[in-house]
Formats: C-alpha cells, sequence, structure tokens
C-alpha cells in the first residue's frame, strides 16, 4: 500500500492541474476566432487545425492525457479526480488576476468547497488497499 | 416534465455515463500495468508507451473518451452551456466515485465521499 508520494509524482499531479486549464483556456479563445462551427460549416474544424492558439490547445492536452494516464498507473481514481477538478479552481483565478474578471460570491465559494476537496484527499493514502493490487504487489498478478 | 427537458437531461445524462465508462476503463488498465515509472525504468520510454497502448482496457477506455466528446459536442447544440457544462461535470464526478467503489474497489471513505460531494457542488457554482 503506498501512502507517500515521490516529488516527481507531485509534480505529475501539478502538471495535470496546469495543462488540463491552460490547454481547455487555449483551446476555447482558439475557438473563438475561428468561429462558431455547426453542421453546415463543418470545414471549419480543418480551419481551426491551422490556429496557433488551438494547436497549443491540442498539445497541452495530449500532454494532460499523458499525464492523467501515468498518475492513475499509481494513484486512486478518486484520488486523482480532486486534482484535475483544482484546473477548474486555477482557470478562474488566471480569469480574476490576469484577465482581471470579476468573480461573483457563487464562484468564490465553489473555489473554496474545490480546494477544501483537494485538501481531504491530498491528506488522506493515493491507494487504497484492494484485492487486485495485493495480488500485484506480491508478485502474483504480474 | 417537457419532452424537451427530458431530452436535454438524457443527453446530459449519456455524456456523464461515457466519461465515467472512459475513466473507469482507462483506471482499471492502468492499474493492470502497474506503475509507469517502473516500466520506463525496465523497458524504456518507449516499452512503456506500448503497454499502455496494447492494454485493451485503456484502448476501449480511451475510445469512450473520443465518443464522449464528440457526444458533449451534441449535447452543447442542444443545451445551454451554464446548464451543461456543470451538470456532466458533476454528474462525472459523483458517477466515478460510485463507480471506483463498485467495479475499482477502491476504498472510499468518508474523507473521498466529502471530497466527491465538495468538488461536485464547486463545479457547479463555479460554471454559474
Amino acid at each position: 500500500m503506498k501512502h507517500k508520494l515521490k516529488p516527481s509524482q507531485y509534480a505529475v499531479l501539478v502538471a495535470i492541474m496546469l495543462t488540463a486549464s491552460v490547454g481547455d483556456s487555449l483551446l476555447s479563445r482558439g475557438m473563438g476566432q475561428v468561429g462558431q462551427v455547426d453542421a453546415h460549416h463543418l470545414g471549419l474544424l480543418w480551419h481551426a487545425l491551422f490556429n496557433p492558439f488551438v494547436d497549443a490547445g491540442i498539445v497541452l492536452l495530449i500532454g494532460f492525457f499523458a499525464c492523467y494516464t501515468a498518475a492513475l498507473s499509481w494513484a486512486d481514481l478518486t484520488f486523482v479526480m480532486p486534482a484535475t477538478a483544482f484546473g477548474y479552481v486555477v482557470i478562474a483565478l488566471l480569469g480574476r488576476f490576469w484577465l482581471h474578471e470579476q468573480l461573483s460570491l457563487s464562484r468564490w465559494a465553489g473555489i473554496g468547497l474545490i480546494v477544501c476537496a483537494v485538501g481531504f484527499v491530498a491528506g488522506g493514502p493515493s491507494r487504497t488497499e484492494h484485492h487486485e493490487l495485493d495480488q500485484m504487489d506480491s508478485g502474483v498478478g504480474r | 416534465m417537457s419532452s424537451q427537458t427530458l431530452h436535454i437531461w438524457s443527453a446530459i445524462l449519456f455524456v456523464a455515463a461515457l466519461a465515467v465508462a472512459g475513466e473507469v476503463l482507462i483506471a482499471a488498465g492502468m492499474r493492470q500495468l502497474g506503475d509507469l515509472d517502473d516500466i520506463r525504468a525496465h523497458s524504456g520510454i518507449l516499452g512503456a508507451i506500448r503497454a499502455v497502448l496494447t492494454n485493451m482496457k485503456f484502448v476501449v477506455g480511451a475510445l469512450c473518451m473520443a465518443f464522449n466528446f464528440f457526444a458533449m459536442l451534441f449535447a452543447l447544440s442542444i443545451a445551454d452551456l451554464s446548464l451543461a457544462a456543470p451538470a456532466i461535470a458533476s454528474l462525472t464526478y459523483i458517477g466515478n466515485a460510485i463507480a471506483a467503489k463498485l467495479f475499482l474497489h477502491e476504498k472510499v471513505d468518508q474523507r473521498r465521499w466529502l471530497a466527491t460531494g465538495f468538488v461536485a457542488l464547486g463545479v457547479a457554482l463555479l460554471a454559474r
């Protein structure tokens, strides 16, 4: 049973938070420039591939998927989930302090709840005992 | 409930269910493989990538996620973003916790249930 994370594993969790949020923001900004895509304008999707914001967003989201997959190889799904949710907090704070958007009271409440959730889970084990894992740890499952 | 509301909520539930299926399958696949760092140390980065891409659970999970992406686009075309995005995200978090307990046999203790509820509510509040 693993409780302690290595520094490199913390780095992967931070990368998950940052790549997902910044990647989504870049995609959203890029698609805003490309314009609305509907069934009659599917050609715009091809056009979107030449937008630098969309490209950067896709690269970051591929990085996100790689980090997420790596994290799931050593941590529980219910441990990694709050970390991915923290990305929403990063987006909201980027909006507040970088783009100077106004955050409503309900958004601050949302940020507070997600921060608490990350705190709850981060204090516990990254992987809980289960039968399959015990077998793998003893070498039977490999 | 009007048929339009029913239509919208069916789409939201379908997208969330696909996301849960995808994430749980990917998590199950990665658990089967074990720590990627160990695999990389043993057979290099290409070996690690090959191990991931040849894992059936991972591949089916990734397909579910890809399908989820397009289903999400469809859902957003019939429902308002301010309803669909937080509803799908919140339901996915709660569904993941239930599925992780049922299918992955993770020990979802009080602390993790609380965290899941907080995340689901927090995401809904953030998207308002």
